[in-house]
């Protein structure tokens, strides 16, 4: 019998022939990220009490979540784990200002591969699903074991595909589908799950857009999304590594618990959105009537790319951020960031008075850098919305694809891109 | 396992468990667990007894992947959830560090039913406020086994690695 994308890596992982839903199996891990909570797994290491991690060149640590550090309570932690990685011998470490969000760094290094089993300390690790890879996030305590064994034990998903086919109208974008998927399912409508993203709307996108559907999948309690592994992620992943690159897809007579038929046409006719304070509490643009925002935030590792601040800038470029809301811009990693200044979008941004900040997770996770107040509402390109995410309990946070957060930026007010700028702008990858 | 029961809804979200913001002061069990439930219910943290049992509905623990939302509902005293759906994460979470993760129907049970989880071929529940058994989804033995040591970090320690 075949076996679905999922089943195949973890079968393989597992040293099996073959693996069936709901079978538990211990299955060797590839690669092992984490960003600043290493130091959870660091101290979760040190009471199992071994003196070695088992493969040091398995283990990539990025910092993200909190840099520069904004307290000296990460700052003493940052210092903790860069101690740990040089005693280690941890090669594959992206301090503040080398590298950004960690699941923009590691594939754009090369870290990842199709076929991979990876694990990472972070639930939006789904995101790297759209390089084949087995990608899914653990807690600190079973990253301590793997960090020991090189090996976890999964439960092995059933698998839901979606069959996308047809085209995308103007100014919709891969984040509008997955919010109009995830506004269909719930927010447990794939829950352990594995998701098979395939057809030709999907097969057009780059390989930034793919990264949005598997990256926001978590947020239907996925445990992995895949996007095709083709040519066009092929050629992205080249340059990046030397390793062998594997075309790796489902057998044709694979089991699916469930195979959903959308097309991109038909079923998106115009932006999505997610209102507060749920990510399924997901209403067309058009059903929510005036809305004022007080930020707009672009970034994040669901929308932070170079194809998100191109659009942005092309939005924003000759007009002014609305007087009453403050915009803020967050490359994902310091290769866009870069690629961005070269480019000219990160000027046009900031001459339209947008904020530019460092690459990381900025304030997604309502740490630093963009907290919101007591009565403030947001418009943003992250991944989710929950009451207080982003700053104080009665602040509103409505998620939207890049366009519309630029679109609404200029507005002062949740706005469809039309009605700012006329003509689509012409979008080219770099 | 014997305790209270402490009901919640569904999609009970990790940041409904334990707010980030309060990460930004400590990750520490011992402090975090007087701010348990806080968005949900601000009296909660003061109720709870060492014992208690969460009750909640579907999809349990969605949202972030933060063990925080694990070990905070531990250092509460509290060792079990039951549910009839849990986010992966939070299940993973849940077994690495000894909180019972217990899949059922929960419709039935209601704030402070005295409540037995019972281990046999599968896992049961029985209230003894309503009389009622309710079955229990089974809990692979190796997810058993990580539970019973109180966790990963004590299961290795006394094993060395998986015992499959």
């Amino acid at each position: 019998m075949g076996m679905t994308l999922a089943e195949k890596i973890l079968a393989r992982a597992a040293g099996r022939e073959t693996v069936a839903p709901d079978q538990i199996v211990v299955a060797r891990v590839d690669l092992a990220m984490s960003h600043e909570n290493a130091d959870l797994v660091r101290k979760s290491f040190l009471e199992i009490g071994v003196a070695r991690v088992w493969d040091p060149s398995k283990i990539v640590i990025i910092f993200d979540h909190r840099i520069p550090a904004e307290s000296e309570k990460t700052a003493t932690t940052h210092k903790a784990v860069r101690e740990f990685v040089a005693a280690q011998g941890i090669q594959n470490f992206y301090d503040v200002g080398r590298g950004g969000i960690c699941h923009q760094v590691l594939p754009e290094n090369g870290h990842v591969r199709p076929g991979m089993v990876l694990v990472g300390t972070d639930s939006h690790t789904t995101t790297h699903g759209a390089f084949g890879a087995f990608a899914t996030g653990i807690g600190a305590t079973e990253m301590a074991g793997v960090w020991t064994e090189g090996a976890l034990w999964f439960k092995v998903p059933s698998t839901l595909r979606i069959e996308v086919g047809g085209e995308f109208r103007p100014w919709i974008s891969a984040k509008d589908l997955i919010l109009r998927v995830i506004g269909m399912l719930g927010a447990a409508g794939a829950d352990y799950q594995a998701v098979e993203f395939d057809g030709p709307a999907i097969r057009s996108m780059t390989v930034a857009s793919r990264m949005v559907l598997a990256n926001l999948s978590m947020e239907m309690g996925a445990k992995v999304a895949f996007t095709p592994v083709d040519e066009t992620l092929l050629d992205y992943l080249r340059p990046r590594t030397t390793e062998k690159l594997e075309m790796i897809g489902p057998d044709p007579d694979a089991r699916y618990q469930r195979v959903i038929h959308l097309s991109a046409g038909e079923d998106l006719w115009e932006p999505q959105i997610a209102c507060p304070h749920a990510v399924d509490n997901v209403k067309p643009l058009s059903e929510l009537g005036d809305v004022p925002v007080d930020q707009a935030v672009l970034g994040s590792c669901t929308n932070g790319r170079l194809e998100d601040l191109e659009i942005a800038a092309r939005i924003l470029a000759g007009r002014t951020v609305h007087p009453h809301t403050r915009l803020i811009v967050i490359p994902a990693s310091q290769q866009i960031y870069r690629s961005a200044l070269r480019l000219g979008y990160l000027d046009a941004l900031v001459a339209a008075g947008a904020m530019v900040n460092a690459p990381g997770c900025g304030p997604c996770v309502g740490v630093h850098q963009g907290i919101l107040a007591a009565g403030e509402t947001c418009v943003s390109s992250t991944n989710r919305n929950f009451l207080g995410r982003m700053g104080s309990k009665d602040s509103r946070v409505y998620l939207a694809s890049p366009a519309v957060v630029a679109a609404s930026a200029v507005a002062g007010k949740l706005a469809h891109p039309e009605t700012i700028v006329k003509e689509v702008p012409c979008l080219t990858e770099v | 396992m014997t305790g209270r029961a402490r009901v919640f809804g569904g999609d009970v979200n990790t940041d409904y468990i334990i707010t980030s913001r309060r990460k930004r002061e400590s990750l520490d069990p011992q402090v975090l667990r007087r701010y348990l439930f806080e968005e949900l219910d601000a009296d909660f943290a003061a109720s709870v007894e060492p014992g208690d049992l969460i009750v909640a509905g579907k999809n349990f623990g969605c949202g972030s992947a933060m063990e925080v939302a694990v070990t905070a509902v531990v250092g509460a005293g509290i060792p079990g959830v039951l549910a009839p759906s849990f986010s992966r994460t939070y299940y993973r979470n849940a077994v690495n560090n000894g909180l019972l993760p217990v899949v059922c129907d929960t419709s039935g049970i209601h704030e402070g039913d005295r409540l037995t989880v019972l281990r046999g071929e599968g896992l049961a529940v029985r209230n003894e406020t309503t009389g009622e058994t309710i079955a229990a989804a089974a809990l692979p033995r190796i997810m058993w086994e990580i539970v019973a040591a109180g966790g990963l970090v004590p299961y290795f320690r006394r094993h060395g690695d998986f015992q499959v």
